[in-house]
């Protein structure tokens, strides 16, 4: 455990304490193994890593979307704002800790400002017409969709173009004004423009809240993240602010991932 | 240099008489393939559209008696089968009212449990009752409903054997439907803590509802011109019934009927016609359905 203690970074007050986290989706084959790492507030921070190291699990166990996958095993403890989440009711989490996919994935039979609410439309909340509306705006607003959408507001949402289809997405996570969204990749299915105008928002949305992305690009994790997680086989192998990590990583396996040796 | 461009204008010719030839076999076997349903719309026009009147639709047939003599003085034979077109409809509508939801949630059952011995077992069932000759399906109705239940030939009884006949479409549809919708929307709706019985009413199902739908009515299509089992059930009746324990007529019934009847078989193609039309009616909604929602 000396060598976890050398990579936990001291984080005063985090939003996230993630301690002996361990995932596995059969008995002794772990995908996350016995992590533990604190996320700061209002930051960005990312998760690295080659193609199947654990880093979408532990994204996914976050909000416990993992649990979606049958024998799964998880054990060690989450602490999200200062509560415990392995009994929290999934809604309440996931009000907590909205998530992001890969791809766009507006709800194809709603309209735009459907799909902003949906997370209240789908568990049944009633809302006021004016608290909806404020509500559609805010989001919107935050992701620098309103201007290009508002006016057609009761289109379908899959209308919009790849990008504004994510950052609608994105909306759909802040309606519940969450603690941390989760994004996984949310680039990767995006052109360059569209990509920068996600990567600019983030860097925005961080005043407000706290974002924890996977990523497969380490150009993007170098230009909008505060810190950075490397993982490799399920293990958190370094975690360290961005900057130092990308100059003088402190272990081999990182410097040899990050300089395009493997992954 | 000359040789090989001879060489190859050569091959060229030879190829272009190639393309050509089977260019037009295609389009000579594609006109043999529709000419059937030509054929058929055509003849049932050509025989049926004098008996197609307001009459044919809302009047009970006429005795053998009345159609001879109109038969005999070269008229237009009277009546309609307006007993045939409420049988069918309530039929087609109870049997929905059987089917529908049955197969709605065995093929959600499938989808969401793909694996299961249980669901692979249930598929494998359902598609053997897709090859169920339908006059089984009429005996096994008869011997569940027509003597235990209703105590003689009944709508009901016809209405289960269809709804059995239905079953297996629905089941298939929805869940290929379901399948075809990307695992993202519905992790999507997860990631927003809806439960899981809300994301499959309130967002798969509205997902996949025009599949569902065309599911359902090519499903009801197919019903509509079942003749074998209801002969065993519903057995017909010349009068209008909407009492579901008795003896109830159907379109395709009746065509049988007037096929047995030496002097209304002139009422055989008018009561073909309107069939057709329903069925290819019910086709072409399905059809639009599915293309809107493309």
């Amino acid at each position: 455990m000396t060598k976890m203690s050398e990579n936990t970074v001291n984080i005063k007050d985090p939003v996230l304490s993630i301690r002996n986290l361990s995932v596995s989706y059969e008995k002794g084959r772990y995908a996350v193994k016995d992590v533990s790492v604190d996320i700061k507030r209002n930051a960005v921070t990312a998760i690295m890593g080659p193609s199947g190291c654990g880093k979408s699990t532990l994204l996914r166990a976050i909000n416990r979307m993992h649990e979606l996958y049958e024998n799964i095993e998880t054990e060690g403890k989450l602490i999200l704002n200062g509560k415990d989440i392995t009994d929290m009711p999934t809604i309440q989490l996931r009000r907590m800790a909205g998530m992001v996919f890969q791809r766009p994935n507006p709800f194809p039979t709603m309209s735009i400002y459907d799909n902003v609410i949906a997370g209240y439309k789908l568990n049944g909340m009633r809302l006021k017409r004016k608290e909806r509306d404020d509500i559609v705006e805010r989001s919107l607003r935050d992701v620098t969709l309103w201007e290009e959408v508002k006016d057609s507001l009761h289109k379908k949402g899959t209308f919009l173009s790849g990008g504004q289809q994510q950052r609608l997405c994105i909306a759909r996570a802040l309606a519940f004004d969450p603690e941390v969204i989760l994004l996984d990749e949310p680039t990767s299915a995006l052109d360059p423009v569209a990509t920068a105008k996600v990567e600019d928002l983030l860097v925005k949305l961080k005043e407000q809240y706290s974002i924890i992305m996977v990523t497969h690009n380490m150009a993007q994790a170098a230009r909008i993240s505060d810190y950075s997680m490397f993982m490799y086989l399920g293990e958190l192998v370094e975690y360290d602010k961005t900057k130092n990590m990308f100059t003088k990583p402190r272990d081999r396996r990182t410097e040899e991932y990050l300089t395009g040796k493997f992954g | 240099m000359e040789v090989a461009t001879q060489i190859k204008n050569t091959n060229l010719r030879r190829r272009s008489i190639k393309d050509k030839s089977v260019k037009i076999l295609v389009v000579v076997l594609s006109l043999i393939t529709i000419s059937p349903i030509v054929l058929i719309i055509y003849e049932l026009i050509a025989k049926g559209y004098r008996q197609l009147s307001l009459d044919f639709i809302i009047k009970t047939p006429p005795d053998t008696f009345e159609a001879m003599t109109a038969l005999n003085n070269g008229e237009i034979i009277p009546g309609g089968i307006v007993n045939g077109i409420t049988g069918t409809l309530i039929m087609v509508i109870m049997a929905s009212i059987i089917a529908i939801p049955v197969g709605v949630v065995t093929g959600i059952y499938l989808y969401e449990n793909p694996g299961k011995t249980l669901a692979n077992i249930t598929r494998n069932i359902s598609d053997i009752l897709q090859g169920i000759p339908s006059i089984v399906l009429g005996l096994i109705a008869y011997i569940w409903i027509v003597k235990p239940i209703t105590n003689g030939y009944s709508a009901l009884a016809g209405s289960v054997s269809l709804a059995i006949m239905m079953l297996p479409m629905i089941i298939r549809s929805t869940e290929e439907t379901l399948k075809m919708i990307p695992q993202s929307i519905k992790e999507a709706a997860l990631a927003l803590g809806v439960p899981y019985y809300k994301v499959i009413l309130k967002v798969l199902i509205p997902t996949g509802f025009s599949g569902l739908l065309t599911g359902i009515l090519l499903g009801i299509s197919r019903i509509l011109g079942e003749t074998a089992p209801l002969m065993l059930t519903a057995l017909g009746s010349s009068m209008i019934n909407l009492d579901i324990t008795k003896p109830t007529s159907a379109v395709p019934l009746m065509i049988w009927e007037f096929y047995n009847d030496p002097n209304m078989v002139d009422l055989i193609w008018s009561s073909s016609l309107l069939l057709m039309i329903m069925v290819l009616g019910l086709n072409l909604v399905s059809k639009r359905i599915a293309a809107r929602t493309k």
